[in-house]
């Protein structure tokens, strides 16, 4: 099975859930910004959940399918469609084979995931599909899909064998079709206004009294130079107490610097490993999904809670995401 | 306004090391000094050989860097109190060990011209003459404090101050891997295509990044590195410029 690439999108990559133990040579964990939408995707699809898949940015691509294949859809909702139909998300759906699954532009969100039943088959590099671009490193050629791309696709597990061919009896001769129940969009709420749950970073107390106020009070936006590597924000300017010099130490996704500007900048899945300026906090883990969604121009605040609150957070989503494991695999089983 | 502040977290009191801040909710600083000097790049080397060795359910990854070691960690095996505990149970045993010796590794590199198109400028910011900037910078050693910032990029502290340089007001776009340049005291080499703004000196035909090996890296932190001059000739039998 392949996937031929009709049209690439603005910025479609082949990512998983990142490079893990290579940091110490300078090599960034990368993997899909949205881990969350990606992992929930790959469950859907009877996949395991560190299985390679699509990330499509703000305007998604166009993919044709050579043989029948069963795919899900989550994260952002860049509109996508099968012949003209709207697929519906977080679900799995079964599309015949020479469809055309295509995605439009970003209506909620900013960053779509499709998971195919087996998992885009590319090469592992230091223990991961992902592509990193900067190193062009992973992936595809270690870069964005372009038009003419033909993606291998991997051995679909018995669970997506039999999901697909119960769905497949129900097309009849529509080019796709899907269950009733969906999964996991409650775990993730794109269009409420961010809140950003963070753990105070240890130069916090570098900033002012104002400034550290402000963080914690007003509103930022999130400008248009983000991208994987890291949101830049515009909002109120961040001043420094003094000018100080810090040696520098690792950072990670989340991460929330201070540049000289003032202007914090939020790190992303595929920052470097280690960085130079004050941190004045990092982003919960649990809140890093829908930070991934957010495009430039959106709204978001900062709350801080300490580091057990964040990993009681943690927790508890790891949990729902156990639940949600046992719920698929109980549908799967229901037969036709 | 209220939240934790750094004195709840950090274990140890005032300016004693080592000191364990959380980074986020999944990784743990480690800070052995406030300073880059080598009692501290040992007590890192220590720590991060240590960390290397001993590791519990739920540890992720370890790094070095010039003062302190992160350790990452899964919050969903291991909590926050037991991560720290732990280390705070490991401070004696980290303090006993000896790390390893590193390794001395010959850079060979082309200084000048095509390669190094701004020793000249470095040359006259010094006030010497451009073979003498390669004299200099090529007699040292220099250590590996950490491979950090992008992939196998070794950030090398040793380099003298006779050939310091201020980075380039407008960055380059595109320098080649291998460059070998210099920012202010600090001199390094770029493992990949990157844009950049250090003083370009020359270059080595040596891959830095080796993403099919492991360690995937030319260089790790603690190793030697000495650069040995070379010609245009040489820089290509070693495979220069095929990359």
């Amino acid at each position: 099975m392949s996937i031929l690439v009709q049209r690439p999108g603005l910025l479609t990559t082949v990512q998983d859930l990142g490079r893990r133990g290579w940091q110490q040579y300078g090599v960034v964990v990368g993997g899909a910004a949205d881990a969350l939408a990606l992992r929930i995707a790959n469950l859907l699809t009877g996949n395991e959940e560190n299985v390679a898949g699509l990330e499509a940015t703000l305007a998604g691509p166009q993919l044709e399918f050579t043989q029948d294949a069963l795919v899900a859809v989550c994260g952002g909702d860049l509109a996508p469609n099968v012949n003209g139909s709207r697929l519906p998300m977080w679900r799995p759906v079964w599309i015949r084979k020479r469809s055309l699954l295509t995605f439009g532009n970003a209506r909620t969100g900013c960053r779509a995931y499709l998971a195919v039943a087996g998992g885009i088959d590319v090469p592992l590099v230091l223990g991961s599909r992902g592509t990193y671009l900067r190193a062009k490193l992973g992936g595809l050629e270690g870069r964005a899909l372009q038009t003419g791309d033909v993606l291998r696709v991997g051995s679909a597990s018995p669970y997506a064998i039999a999901m697909s061919q119960r769905l497949k009896a129900e097309a009849e001769d529509r080019p796709f079709a899907s269950v009733l129940w969906s999964a996991g969009s409650n775990l993730a709420d794109y269009a409420a206004e961010l809140v950003l749950r963070v753990i105070p970073g240890n130069e916090l107390e570098w900033l002012t009294d104002e400034s550290q106020a402000a963080f914690f009070h007003n509103s930022f936006q999130v400008s248009p130079q983000s991208d994987r590597m890291g949101y830049r924000l515009a909002g109120p300017k961040l001043e420094l107490r003094e000018e100080r010099e810090l040696i520098s130490e690792a950072v990670c996704h989340g991460t929330v610097q201070v540049p000289p500007d003032g202007q914090p900048i939020i790190l992303m899945s595929d920052c470097a490993t280690t960085g130079g300026y004050p941190k004045a906090a990092h982003v919960a883990t649990v809140d890093l999904p829908v930070l991934a969604q957010l495009k430039p121009g959106d709204p978001l605040r900062f709350q801080p809670v300490s580091v057990p609150q964040a990993q009681d957070l943690y927790r508890a989503r790891e949990a729902m995401i156990e639940k949600l494991k046992v719920g698929i695999a109980l549908h799967g089983g229901a037969g036709p | 306004m209220k939240w934790k502040r750094r004195g709840d977290y950090a274990r140890s009191m005032g300016d004693t090391f080592p000191q364990f801040t959380p980074l986020g909710d999944s990784a743990v600083v480690v800070r052995l000094g406030d300073q880059i000097d080598l009692k501290t790049f040992h007590e890192v080397r220590a720590w991060s050989q240590f960390l290397a060795e001993h590791s519990f359910p739920g540890f992720v990854e370890q790094t070095p860097a010039f003062n302190s070691v992160t350790l990452y960690y899964d919050p969903g095996c291991i909590s926050w109190d037991d991560v720290s505990g732990w280390l705070q149970g490991n401070v004696a045993g980290v303090g006993a060990s000896a790390p390893h010796a590193g390794r001395t590794v010959e850079i060979p590199v082309c200084y000048g011209g095509e390669f190094g198109k701004d020793l000249d400028f470095v040359a006259q910011h010094a006030g010497l003459p451009p073979r003498e900037v390669v004299e200099i910078h090529s007699q040292l050693d220099y250590l590996v404090y950490l491979i950090g910032f992008a992939p196998g990029f070794p950030y090398l502290g040793g380099m003298s101050e006779r050939i310091a340089a201020p980075r380039r007001k407008s960055p380059r776009l595109k320098v080649p891997a291998g460059s070998v340049g210099i920012a202010g005291t600090q001199t390094g080499i770029y493992p990949l295509e990157t844009p950049g703004g250090w003083q370009l000196i020359g270059r080595t035909p040596l891959a830095l990044f080796r993403p099919d090996e492991n360690p995937p890296t030319l260089l790790q932190a603690g190793d030697t590195v000495r650069f040995r001059p070379i010609g245009e000739r040489e820089f290509h039998a070693l495979g220069g410029g095929a990359r």
